[in-house]
C-alpha cells in the first residue's frame, strides 16, 4: 500500500471582516494542493473569500483532562465583566 | 438510511449504577446532550460502532456517485448535465466529511478504503440497483436522497461532535438534491405518454429498495438499543420508514403516479399510511452481495483505487522532492 497523504485542517474566512473558521479537513500531498482541494470541497456555494490550510500534525492542543486547571480559574473572576460594577443611571451609558 | 445494519459491540445496555466512573461520566454527558469530542474518554464499543457506522455512511456517499455518474454524459440538456454534475460532486464532499469524522476515531482513510474494497465494510443496499433510464435519476434524487435526508436530519444531534458537524454540513446540501430529482420527475410525469411510463417504471423499481434504506424492521433490528442509548441512532428504523411513506405518497399523487403497493391505504386512526413491507429476503441477499449491481460497483471502486495509485504516489514523491529542495536552499 502506498504512503497516505498527510491530513490538513481547513480554515475559511466566510466574509470580509470576519476571522477564519475551522470548517473541516482533507488529505493532500502538499499545502498547495490542499488549498485547491479545499476550494473545491468547502467553497462551492460562495462560502469563502480566503482559505488557510495547516497540516494537522502541526497543531498543538490542550488535553481534555487539563480542562479544569486551564479553564476553571477564570470562572471565579467575575470582576472581569462590566456587569460586576453598579454605575448610577444618571451617569448614562458607560 | 445509509448505515443499515451496524453491529454494535456493546453487550446489552448497562444502567448508570453498573458503570465504572469513567463510563458513567461519559454516559451522563451523552444524556445531557453534551457532545463527545475525539480526545475525550469513550467506551471502546462506542468508538468501534461509530467507525463502522460513519464508515458505512461515507462509503455509501462515494459508491452512491456511481449510479448517477452513469447518466452525466447522457443527461438530456446541458443544464441537467451541470445540475447532475454538481449533485454528484456534493456526494464526493459528503464522503470526505464523513471519512474525516471517522478518522478522528483512530482509523485511517486508506484503511477504510481497503476495508470497503475487501468487502469487510458495507455501503447502503440501495446503490446496488442500476439506473436504467433518465427517469431513474429523478427517482434517485426524489426517493433516495429523500430517504437519506429523513435519516440524516435527526443525526445532526448525534452525540459524537465530528459526526454531528459532518451531518449539519451534509443536510445543508441535501435539499437541493431531492428538489432537483423531483423536478425531473415533474417534467417526466407531465410529459409525453412515453415519458410518463418511464417515470412510473422508475417509481416501481425504486419504491421498495428505498424503503429498505431504513434497515430491517424493529423486531429484527438487534443492535438498536445500545446505539440509541449512545445517541448515535436517534429514531427506530420503522419510525423513519413510516415518516418517509407519509411524506412521499402525497408527492407521488401530485405527480399522478401510482405507488406500487396494492395494500397502501390511509389509516385515519393512526394518522398515517398502512403499507407493505419490502421483501426482506431480497434485502439480505443484496447486502450479502447478490444484488443486480454489487459486482459492478465494487469493481468500479477497485479500478479507480488501483488505477489512481501511480497518481497518489507521484504527487507524494513530488511533494517530498519540493520539501527537500526547500530545506537544501535554506
Ligand atoms: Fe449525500
Ligand atoms: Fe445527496
Amino acid at each position: 500500500m502506498s504512503k497516505e497523504w498527510p491530513l490538513y485542517e481547513i480554515f475559511i474566512r466566510g466574509q470580509h471582516g470576519l476571522s477564519h473558521r475551522h470548517v473541516g479537513s482533507l488529505h493532500a500531498p502538499d499545502a498547495e494542493t490542499a488549498i485547491k482541494n479545499a476550494r473545491d470541497v468547502y467553497t462551492r456555494r460562495n462560502e469563502g473569500v480566503s482559505i488557510w490550510v495547516v497540516e494537522a500534525a502541526a497543531i498543538t492542543a490542550t488535553a481534555p483532562g487539563d480542562k479544569g486547571p486551564i479553564f476553571e480559574p477564570s470562572e471565579s473572576k467575575i470582576y472581569r465583566h462590566p456587569t460586576f460594577y453598579d454605575i448610577p443611571d444618571e451617569i448614562g451609558h458607560m | 438510511m445509509y448505515a443499515q445494519m451496524v453491529k454494535s459491540t456493546g453487550t446489552g445496555v448497562k444502567s448508570l449504577d453498573e458503570m465504572e466512573p469513567e463510563e458513567r461520566a461519559f454516559q451522563e454527558k451523552v444524556d445531557a446532550d453534551i457532545r463527545i469530542e475525539a480526545r475525550d474518554w469513550m467506551p471502546e464499543g462506542y468508538r468501534k460502532t461509530l467507525i463502522r457506522q460513519i464508515g458505512q455512511h461515507a462509503h455509501s456517499e462515494i459508491v452512491g456517485q456511481l449510479p448517477e455518474g452513469n447518466w452525466i454524459t447522457r443527461a438530456p440538456t446541458l443544464e441537467r448535465k451541470m445540475i447532475l454534475l454538481a449533485k454528484v460532486q456534493d456526494e464526493a464532499g459528503h464522503g470526505l466529511y464523513l471519512y474525516s469524522a471517522a478518522e478522528t476515531l483512530g482509523v485511517t482513510r486508506d484503511e477504510m478504503t481497503e476495508m470497503l474494497l475487501s468487502g469487510k465494510m458495507k455501503y447502503s443496499s440501495i446503490f446496488n440497483y442500476p439506473t436504467l433510464t433518465w427517469a431513474d435519476i429523478g427517482a434517485v434524487g426524489w426517493l433516495v436522497d429523500g430517504a437519506a435526508i429523513m435519516n440524516q436530519v435527526p443525526l445532526q444531534r448525534t452525540s459524537y461532535g465530528p459526526y454531528s458537524r459532518a451531518m449539519i454540513r451534509i443536510c445543508k446540501e441535501e435539499s437541493f438534491h431531492q428538489r432537483q430529482g423531483y423536478d425531473i420527475m415533474m417534467k417526466m410525469a407531465k410529459g409525453s405518454e412515453a415519458q410518463k411510463r418511464m417515470a412510473q417504471d422508475a417509481l416501481n423499481r425504486f419504491w421498495y429498495p428505498s424503503l429498505m434504506m431504513f434497515g430491517p424492521s424493529d423486531a429484527n433490528s438487534v443492535h438498536s438499543e445500545q446505539s440509541m442509548a449512545w445517541k448515535i441512532k436517534i429514531n427506530s428504523n420503522d419510525e423513519l420508514r413510516r415518516k418517509f411513506v407519509d411524506q412521499t405518497v402525497p408527492q407521488a399523487e401530485y405527480l399522478g403516479l401510482t405507488v406500487p403497493d396494492d395494500t397502501l391505504a390511509w389509516n385515519e386512526e393512526k394518522g398515517g399510511y398502512d403499507f407493505a413491507e419490502p421483501d426482506w429476503d431480497e434485502f439480505f441477499d443484496v447486502l450479502k452481495g447478490a444484488g443486480p449491481a454489487n459486482h459492478d460497483r465494487l469493481e468500479a471502486r477497485k479500478t479507480a483505487w488501483d488505477d489512481g495509485a501511480w497518481v497518489r504516489d507521484g504527487l507524494t514523491a513530488h511533494a517530498e522532492k519540493k520539501r527537500t529542495a526547500k530545506v537544501a536552499a535554506e
